[in-house]
């Protein structure tokens, strides 16, 4: 057991490839400046604009992140409690992907926070700051965390053929399910709230006392389309190990997504046009900052939400591939807007907070150790492939 | 000391009278405590920069140089080196100087929004912040002046005002406060500094604006302004607005708990219809 697991653990296939040599580079390079962050600072690798405490880090990784890994508390619900069997063959990789996601833009966290040796204060009571909006995302961060693993380790188990484990394991899903679908509802929503004090901060376009709302439905069609895409990639990445049946089910699986996402962005429009009408700020629309607002939620929300409401009328999967990634642009758009493109919008441009290339390089450095953390328990792991015969699920 | 007598110390320029036998923070007579505050009577300021400097040196700050007047040139910010700075505004009223820092709000945004309460409103006025801090910057962003800030340094603080708050324990009066020449600052509960901020308007309506600032921006602030110009010529933000900013989370924060209980029993629930469900369907196929 110990030899097969030692070998289990070293590099599966080629290792030179394009791509493992370009990410492989760029990873390396990623994590230079990660060290020289923690050496030197802050300043020293992101481009602080006085007024402006949050970048891409938090926009991008933090916020975007965390609503892309929303897939797998949606489709736990619909697979778990709905008990929709269509979607089963992708509530592994997709809770797979969620509890990676949560590992990695919480490791983004720590990146950004200035004084990351005290990042486990909220947790350990070194002060629990109980009314603050941040004091119940990081709790729930952690415990969501937890309950993904939970949801993920029978095929941990499946791996190391833990047979009575596995029972075990299999037993606290349902549990798991319904404590993740309850804490994501609160902290996808907790994101929002976490912006809201700063009202006189951010552009009236977007400040709305309904942003926890908003962004928690927007949250659902971001993960779903987060699973869309991963989806994509995986089908090439790992058509070698990817059983047939599986890949005939899958447009069937797309079509299914895209009805789903179409639906929550139609009640995100509807939100959001409701906001815009109420707010009564329409006159801002004509103005620079109302052209993002344009882009934002016509090209990057409504667009999408026609391609993938045609894409499921006439099963494109074509179609739908681009209505996801379009969604999630929108997405990291409208995240970054709160955090700091109509964050202090009065301020001007030259003295604007503008990403430095190594804050960048180090928030895609995330993703891309993301994907090779996600290919690593794929290539190992029953999560396209058939579990083990022992372990056949009866549900 | 009565309320004739009292206007009249301050009047006469003297901030003793508030230096009691228990210190300068007020204490009311049935023990509770009432917030201090700093009145700053702008139309005094002569732009010495002293309060700088004497700020600089109680708080191990970098020390500028107070003689330096170029500075005036640019409208300056505070940061976390640089607690508080002078500026000067061209305003519809003549050429004016106004110190700024940290407002010290009733109920500050950046207190509610600190995960571990590193960012901590003390009972007698003063927004302090202490060690336990993870440097989140939350505080900073939710900040409606842009107060707070992460020094620039490997092991950075939050560097922010934080009103003398050593200095008030002891029963000394804020360091700013101490070496104005001019009294344009003035120490006192929010209370007294509001009556007085009153009364100079009324006796003098043309030297000062009819606006007192911080009176009831974001639901009243420690630190207020009165000015010739109206205060946004002054570089006083009116678009902060009168609510206090806390106030936004409390629907959320109070929604959690019905989420965390109700929401899991409704799961729940609609997994034991749908198993029964599939249970009915699956002994109706082997049936059929």
């Amino acid at each position: 057991m110990t030899g097969s697991l030692i070998s289990e653990l070293k590099p599966k296939g080629k290792i030179i490839t394009p791509f493992n040599v370009i990410s492989g580079l760029f990873i390396l390079v990623g994590i230079g400046f990660m060290i020289y962050r923690f050496i030197y600072g802050l300043p020293a690798v992101v481009n602080e604009a006085p007024g402006f405490p949050w970048g891409v880090w938090i926009g991008f990784n933090v916020m975007a992140g965390v609503a892309f890994a929303a897939g797998a508390y949606t489709l736990t619900f619909v697979v778990y409690i709905l008990k929709n069997d269509l979607y089963h063959p992708i509530i592994r990789p997709t809770v797979l992907n969620g509890f990676l996601a949560y590992v990695f833009y919480a490791g983004a966290i720590v990146l950004d926070c200035g004084r990351w040796w005290h990042i486990y204060n909220p947790l350990i009571g070194n002060k629990f700051g109980v009314n603050a909006v941040l004091f119940l995302i990081a709790w729930h961060f952690f415990l969501y965390m937890l309950a993904e693993l939970v949801e993920f380790s029978p095929a941990i188990a499946e791996w190391l053929g833990a047979k009575r484990l596995w029972k075990v394991l299999k037993g606290m899903t349902i549990g798991a399910v319904v404590f993740g679908i309850t804490l994501s509802t609160l902290h996808q929503s907790a994101l929002g709230a976490l912006v809201l004090m700063a009202e006189p901060n951010i552009h009236p376009l977007w400040w709305s006392e309904w942003i926890p709302v908003l962004y928690f439905v927007s949250g659902i069609y971001g993960g779903i389309s987060m699973v869309l895409v991963e989806g994509w990639i995986s089908m090439k990445a790992f058509s070698d190990i990817i059983p047939e049946k599986f890949k005939k089910q899958y447009p069937n699986i797309a079509v299914g997504l895209a009805k789903f996402a179409a639906g929550v962005m139609f009640a995100y429009l509807f939100m959001k046009l409701l906001v815009l009408i109420h707010g009564r700020h329409w006159d801002l629309l004509l103005t620079p900052m109302g052209y993002i607002y344009i882009i934002e939620v016509i090209g990057l929300t409504f667009i999408p939400f026609l391609f993938f409401l045609f894409g499921a009328k006439n099963r494109s999967v074509g179609l739908i591939r681009w209505a996801a990634v379009l969604a999630m642009l929108g997405i990291i758009l409208n995240r970054c807007s709160y955090v700091f493109i109509a964050y202090k919008w009065y301020v001007p441009l030259s003295e604007r907070y503008i990403p430095a290339i190594p804050e960048v390089w180090i928030a895609l450095t995330i993703v891309v150790a993301h994907m090779w953390a996600y290919r690593w328990v794929v290539r190992r792991m029953p999560v396209y492939t058939d579990p083990p015969e022992w372990a056949k699920e009866d549900h | 000391m009565d309320r004739r007598s009292f206007l009249k110390a301050i009047a006469a320029g003297t901030v003793s009278f508030s230096l009691t036998p228990s210190g300068v923070l007020a204490k009311m007579p049935d023990g509770s405590k009432e917030f201090v505050g700093v009145l700053v009577d702008t139309t005094r300021c002569i732009g010495c920069r002293r309060c700088e400097l004497r700020c600089a040196q109680v708080n191990n700050l970098p020390l500028p140089d107070p003689d330096d007047k170029k500075v005036f040139e640019k409208e300056r910010w505070v940061s976390a080196e640089h607690w508080t700075i002078v500026n000067r505004h061209k305003t519809s009223k003549g050429t004016f100087f106004i110190k700024r820092q940290c407002m010290h709000c009733c109920q500050p945004a950046c207190a509610a929004a600190c995960p571990v309460k590193a960012m901590e409103k003390k009972k007698d006025g003063p927004v302090v912040w202490n060690p336990n801090c993870i440097g989140c910057k939350t505080c900073a962003f939710s900040c409606p002046w842009g107060v707070p800030e992460l020094e620039p340094k490997p092991f950075p603080k939050i560097g922010k005002c934080i009103f003398c708050w050593p200095r008030l324990q002891k029963g000394l009066l804020p360091a700013c406060v101490d070496t104005c020449p001019m009294e344009a600052l003035i120490f006192g509960t929010r209370r007294q500094l509001l009556d007085e901020a009153r009364t100079r308007i009324y006796k003098n309506p043309d030297r000062y604006h009819r606006y007192i600032y911080g009176e009831r921006e974001v639901g009243g602030t420690s630190w207020m302004y009165l000015t010739a110009a109206p205060p946004e010529e002054m570089g006083l933000k009116r678009e902060v607005g009168k609510k206090p900013l806390p106030e936004n989370t409390t629907g959320f924060l109070f929604a959690v708990p019905y989420v965390l209980v109700l929401w899991p029993a409704f799961l729940l629930g609609v997994h034991k219809a749908t198993e029964r469900r599939k249970e009915v369907a699956s002994k109706e196929n082997e049936e059929g």
